[in-house]
């Protein structure tokens, strides 16, 4: 701690290029947070999947219906403790650009499924008591300004009612809220009864079940015997973990996760020049004081780890303000307006962030700093 | 290091050195076989023209560099001997450096500068605090303490330079050309410093000049050219 003051005064020393030397981290390190955020949004659900949880689909493609008559015969097959399925809706409500799912299900097993889903035991006995009730993620309700009463029109591109009619109409009598952040509150849920008997085709099939296995272990071996179950029947299933579903449905629209690291990679690299070439520029033009301080018995070491203290300290403070005004800045909110299904910054990719801009402070200062250690006195005291 | 010299009185013993610079295939003997004794208490000064070797003597008496041949023994303690961080240690212990161009850090004020060779001991800030204030005392700068060597006249640097050297009570001052940047009244301020300190503060000083109204102030003057000494002046 001692030192600090030397150090806080060599960053002091040319403080427009230190300035812009942490505006520089600060950017890049705003943009880590941010794209942290988008990347959780868009591929998070893979890590919050259940381990306990499977997806049962077909096997030719997701877009093919199964038969619901496979619930009863996968409740029969050992490890599983329970099922639920859902159907895609695809639908349009008011403008195609308000995009959020939309899925018919059956309320108590989707409920039971996902328990940390939390719908008030009042709004969840109306679900149970109207046919045409929905249910709809606190996110998308904030986001159309929904209220319980509400009637919400949706017009599906894919299902019609047995009239031709595309309109459909559910009442709204349940807002449901997650346990915690990373829950997706952003679906639309409505009762697969009534769904089923009111389209005009593909009676009697739903999109794809879920099931719990008793036994997080065994859940490949469940799944071999679920697929099994199936087999050589016109609609063979593919069974899968809940967190690989999800990324092949966050694939869709690329590798996120991949770009987001790409992104990064390229940001890092660059900052990483420009602080080393600051820490370069500092060791360089202080040759003269660097040899003063190691005749008045500073050792090697000792100037070494004063110039990686610099450096670390530089990339520190520009990498805490990018991530704290990230931080800031998702907390304002969903810039998307709620077309994410959640918009935070993990607490592990905040530590993460600090720990990549220690590093950063470390990989700029290293060659500086070896440059300044190895400096021979006579010759530094000769350049001062 | 001992803090007494040896027996003999002698506090800085220079034997057969020899040092020698290779610049790409060619060897520059800039000293050779030199023999010199400091005793403890001296004012010595070390006269001689520019390349004659004088501030090389004097990085080898204070460790700041290795004889190419010969050795340099300093309070008994053979200095050419010692590894780097050793070396350093020896320095921060028993060595106080005063420069031509001053050397402080311009980021610092007076008396942070003053304190940085205490950095390297146990002291506690306050403790820390006390050493400053009394060096600075003894330049006659301590209502300077507070102010940036950029506010500061060239003769007051210097005498934040010699705090800085003798904060941590070293036995030897080594003073590579210490008025050389300052005009004579300034340069008379510091050499009465000097001056002080080695009659009334006991300290042994080794001081390059090529100035004789500087090496006039000291107690004995030697002489150096192409490496070699020539002569020797006792008052």
């Amino acid at each position: 701690m001692k030192f600090l003051p030397l150090i806080w005064s060599n960053l002091k020393r040319r403080k427009l290029r230190t300035l812009l030397t942490v505006l520089s981290i600060l950017v890049a390190f705003m943009l880590f947070g941010l794209l942290s955020a988008i990347k959780q949004a868009l591929v998070g659900g893979v890590a919050m999947a259940g381990a306990d949880r499977l997806i049962v689909r077909h096997k030719v493609s997701l877009i093919i219906s199964l038969p619901a008559s496979y619930q009863q015969r996968i409740d029969k097959i050992p490890g599983v403790a329970a099922s639920a399925h859902l159907t895609w809706f695809g639908g349009i409500y008011q403008d195609p650009k308000n995009f959020f799912p939309q899925m018919a299900t059956v309320p108590e097993e989707i409920l039971a499924m996902y328990p940390k889903v939390i719908l008030a035991p009042e709004q969840k006995q109306a679900w149970l008591n109207s046919r045409n009730a929905a249910v709809a993620g606190r996110k998308t309700a904030e986001r159309f300004g929904w209220k319980i009463g509400d009637r919400i029109p949706i017009t599906s591109a894919i299902w019609t009612h047995a009239d031709g009619t595309q309109l459909w109409d559910f009442d709204l009598v349940g807002i449901f809220d997650g346990q915690d952040k990373a829950t997706d509150t952003t679906p639309l849920w409505f009762r697969y009864d009534c769904f089923d008997e009111g389209r005009q085709y593909d009676k009697g099939h739903v999109g794809w079940y879920i099931i719990r296995v008793k036994d997080s272990s065994q859940a490949v071996a469940i799944a071999t015997r679920i697929d099994d179950e199936f087999a050589n029947s016109p609609a063979e299933t593919k069974t899968e973990p809940e967190g690989a579903f999800v990324q092949s449905f966050a694939k869709q629209i690329g590798n996120i996760a991949l770009i987001a690291e790409a992104i990064m990679g390229a940001v890092f690299f660059t900052i990483l020049l420009v602080a080393g070439n600051t820490m370069a520029q500092s060791v360089r033009e202080r040759t003269g004081e660097l040899g003063a301080l190691k005749a008045i018995g500073f050792t090697n070491v000792q100037v070494l780890c004063q110039v990686m203290a610099e450096s670390c300290l530089l990339a520190l403070l520009g990498g805490a303000l990018g991530l704290g005004l990230s931080w800031l800045f998702i907390l304002h909110g969903d810039p998307t307006h709620g077309l994410l299904p959640f918009f935070y910054f993990p607490v592990n990719d905040l530590l993460t962030g600090l720990g990549i801009s220690l590093a950063l402070g470390a990989a700029a200062g290293i060659f500086p700093a070896l440059q300044a250690m190895r400096l021979r006195v006579a010759d530094a005291l000769r350049r001062m | 290091m001992n803090e007494n010299p040896a027996s003999d009185g002698v506090l800085v013993r220079v034997e057969g050195v020899g040092k020698t610079f290779h610049r790409g295939a060619e060897d520059i003997h800039v000293l050779t076989d030199l023999n010199l004794q400091v005793p403890a208490r001296e004012f010595l000064a070390l006269m001689g023209p520019s390349g004659s070797g004088k501030s090389t003597l004097l990085n080898l008496i204070g460790g700041l560099d290795r004889p190419s041949q010969g050795s340099v023994t300093v309070g008994g303690e053979r200095i050419d001997q010692l590894s780097d961080r050793d070396l350093a240690r020896w320095r921060a212990r028993h060595v106080g450096f005063i420069f031509q161009l001053y050397n402080l850090m311009p980021v610092l004020n007076a008396e942070r500068n003053v304190e940085l060779p205490l950095l390297l001991t146990h002291l506690s800030k306050a403790q820390r605090a006390q050493h400053v204030q009394t060096a600075l005392a003894i330049v006659g700068l301590a209502h300077r303490a507070k102010h940036f060597p950029r506010t500061l006249s060239g003769g007051e640097q210097q005498r934040v330079g010699i705090a800085r050297a003798i904060v941590t009570d070293p036995t030897l001052l080594l003073c590579d050309e210490p008025t050389g940047d300052l005009d004579r009244k300034a340069g008379d301020e510091i050499l009465d410093l000097l001056h002080a300190l080695n009659r009334e503060h006991g300290k042994t000083i080794v001081m390059v000049t090529h100035d004789p109204h500087a090496s006039a102030r000291a107690v004995r003057t030697v002489h150096l050219d192409k490496g070699q000494l020539w002569s020797e002046a006792q008052k």
